[in-house]
């Protein structure tokens, strides 16, 4: 276990040159490109030079781009991510309460990908070159060439205007929203700390097209991996020994089989979240959904550089923490990796 | 010429096969066969959508030339948007931007993403750690996020995007050519063109880089399947060319307004497009990583 911790720290520590890169390479691209983000902030209006300069001053933005550079580095460092241009609330903030909605947008729909992806995957596999199996990798080909954005709108459509059986957008129905009180910020877990049934059906309910767009997108990959590891995992000399043995193929395939062609699935797993949050921008401006990626896109859209920063640094905080818990979690689940 | 010798099946394979192999090379490759017919067929009707307004009268950005939001007809296959042009004239040319920055990006990317790959593989050392360290962060953080930010500091338009998309790939071809060249690196020729005396720019260009021509290949089509998508999604936020000009992504933004009063062919048909277009690189790529790799085919499928 204390091989595990010393990796584990020494992964932290090497996330730090990762953010640092990322952050500079965000500083440079925003305050040395041309482009006044005082009067941008300002909306263009033609401004006394010496309010401009009080603004300026107040933001920060009057001294020096070195200057400036380090005393957002400084900043970030110690958990200040600074305040929005916009709203003059802490960036830090308003990330972390929009968090959970991004969180519960991906759990569920890294779930749905893990139910479909992985699914698909073993029945192709299992089945390799048969109608079924060609049929399932176009499937998963299509869902790699699928725009997110297109499919949740085809969704709203359908599900949502045609037949009218789920809401178009957002997280909350205008009903629940007034009597619903959230606790932890996931609805989901919210309703179900205040035994609010009512309340659970709606938000379940908002949840589903949301994750069902991130989710097929997402797919694709997934199952490709799915299927491939477990066509390698079905060639190996145990498995045949299995199948020699008498065992029945769906034995085989569920307690043989299917923990080792698990093992190269969790990395793919690691990789997804970054294509997942990517994902999210789309699927949360789609579905007005209030989540860290909304938040960005609305930061960009109102040039609003302290939030955008903070957005990007969080984001790849995010990110490295995962892929650490799923390098974490693969010597877990493969016995044979040791740190 | 000893040298080249032992690079000479690695060159012939990819030239020999994409060249003059339609007879020999392609035969049984249906997938790059189809996925090189989707590309070929979107290429050209993005040319003849130049011309198709002189040819039936309707103009992609011209308004007030048709019905207004009326769905799909004889007169109007993909039905008529708010502004009354037609959808149709507008779906055929919107393929413009999308093909023009996937291209740009990707040859971007590719060519300076290849060469810092190549001098980190072979080089080594620190400078090798420092580049992959600073490629690895930029890999790592979403690159539909990182796409959304460059583009929204460089401003909207088409060779904005095509620097943001484009940087943004420069990782995936560093990592691809660094794993090859730091294997040719330690191959026995390259001991010997050493012994020789070639000079490093001649054993990286002449004996590392055309060994990671064919994995340059595969990575690129899989790539310009991503951009399209990418694009799409950078004009779908508003990112993209200015309003009347046609642009699939821009048009399903227009479209989503109209959702809600059922007008469905106005995000539909450019979506279609969207992911026929995006398909067909991703089969060409598919048809290559076989081409190349006649292994992985029974392997990965």
């Amino acid at each position: 276990m204390s091989g595990l911790l010393r990796y584990a720290l020494q992964r932290l520590v090497l996330t730090v040159p990762m953010v640092l890169i990322l952050l500079t390479v965000i500083f440079l691209i925003l305050r040395v490109l041309p482009g006044d983000p005082v009067s941008a902030m300002l909306g263009g209006r033609p401004v006394p030079p010496e309010v401009l300069q009080s603004y300026r001053v107040k933001m920060g933005v009057d001294k020096p781009i070195p200057a400036q550079y380090v005393t957002y580095i400084g900043g970030v460092f110690r958990g200040d991510f600074g305040s929005s241009m916009r709203t003059s609330t802490p960036v830090l903030r308003e990330l972390f309460s929009r968090f959970p909605a991004t969180i519960e947008l991906a759990i569920f729909g890294l779930l749905v990908a893990g139910i479909l992806g992985f699914s698909t995957g073993i029945i192709a596999a299992t089945r390799a070159d048969r109608p079924i199996d060609h049929g399932i990798r176009i499937f998963h080909i299509a869902s790699f060439a699928m725009p997110l954005f297109w499919l949740g709108l085809m969704f709203q459509v359908f599900f949502a205007v045609k037949l009218g059986w789920l809401p178009v957008a957002s997280r909350l129905g205008g009903n629940v929203a007034f009597t619903f009180q959230p606790v932890t910020g996931f609805y989901v877990l919210d309703a179900i700390i205040r035994w609010d049934g009512k309340s659970l059906v709606d938000i379940v309910l908002h949840l589903i097209l949301p994750a069902l767009t991130l989710g097929v997108a997402m797919t694709g990959l997934l199952g490709r991996m799915s299927r491939a590891s477990m066509l390698e995992v079905l060639g190996q000399d145990y498995v045949t020994t299995a199948r020699a043995k008498g065992l029945r193929e769906r034995i085989v395939v569920m307690r043989h089989a299917l923990r080792n062609a698990l093992i190269p699935i969790i990395t793919v797993f690691g990789l997804e979240f970054a294509v997942l949050m990517g994902g999210a921008v789309l699927t949360e401006t789609v579905f007005s959904w209030p989540g860290i990626a909304s938040y960005l896109m609305r930061s960009i859209n109102a040039r609003d550089y302290t939030a955008i920063q903070g957005s990007v640094v969080f984001i790849a905080l995010f990110i490295s923490v995962i892929n650490l818990i799923v390098d974490l979690l693969y010597s877990v689940v493969d016995p044979r990796v040791r740190y | 010429m000893t040298e080249t010798r032992e690079t000479m099946p690695v060159r012939r394979s990819l030239l020999a096969r994409a060249a003059g192999g339609v007879t020999s090379g392609l035969r049984g490759q249906t997938v790059l066969k189809v996925g090189l017919v989707i590309v070929i067929a979107f290429i050209a009707m993005t040319v003849v959508a130049q011309i198709w307004p002189s040819m039936n009268g309707f103009d992609p950005t011209k308004y007030r030339n048709a019905p207004r939001l009326e769905g799909p007809s004889i007169t109007h296959w993909m039905g008529t948007d708010q502004l009354q042009r037609d959808v149709f004239t507008r779906v055929i040319a919107g393929g413009f931007a999308s093909l023009v920055v996937a291209f740009s990006a990707v040859a971007l990317s590719m060519m300076a993403g290849s060469v810092i790959g190549w001098i980190s593989g072979y080089a080594g050392g620190w400078l090798d750690r420092c580049l992959s360290l600073f490629m690895d962060a930029i890999y790592s953080f979403p690159s539909m996020i990182l796409a959304i930010v460059l583009v929204a500091m460089f401003g909207s338009g088409l060779s904005p995007m095509i620097w943001a998309v484009g940087f943004v790939y420069i990782p995936t071809y560093f990592r691809v050519t660094r794993a090859e060249s730091l294997q040719v690196r330690e191959t026995t020729y390259i001991e010997a063109v050493k012994a020789i005396g070639a000079s490093r720019t001649r054993i990286v260009l002449r004996h590392v880089a055309p060994n990671t021509v064919n994995a340059i290949m595969a990575v690129s089509s899989f790539n310009l399947a991503d951009a399209i998508l990418t694009v799409a999604a950078l004009s779908f936020l508003g990112f993209g060319l200015p309003p009347p000009a046609p642009d699939w992504g821009f048009d399903i933004q227009n479209g989503q307004k109209y959702l809600q009063s059922g007008s469905w062919w106005l995000i539909t048909f450019p979506g279609l497009m969207i992911i026929a277009l995006s398909l067909g690189f991703g089969l060409i790529g598919e048809g290559i990583s076989d081409l190349v790799n006649p292994k992985r085919r029974r392997k990965l499928g």
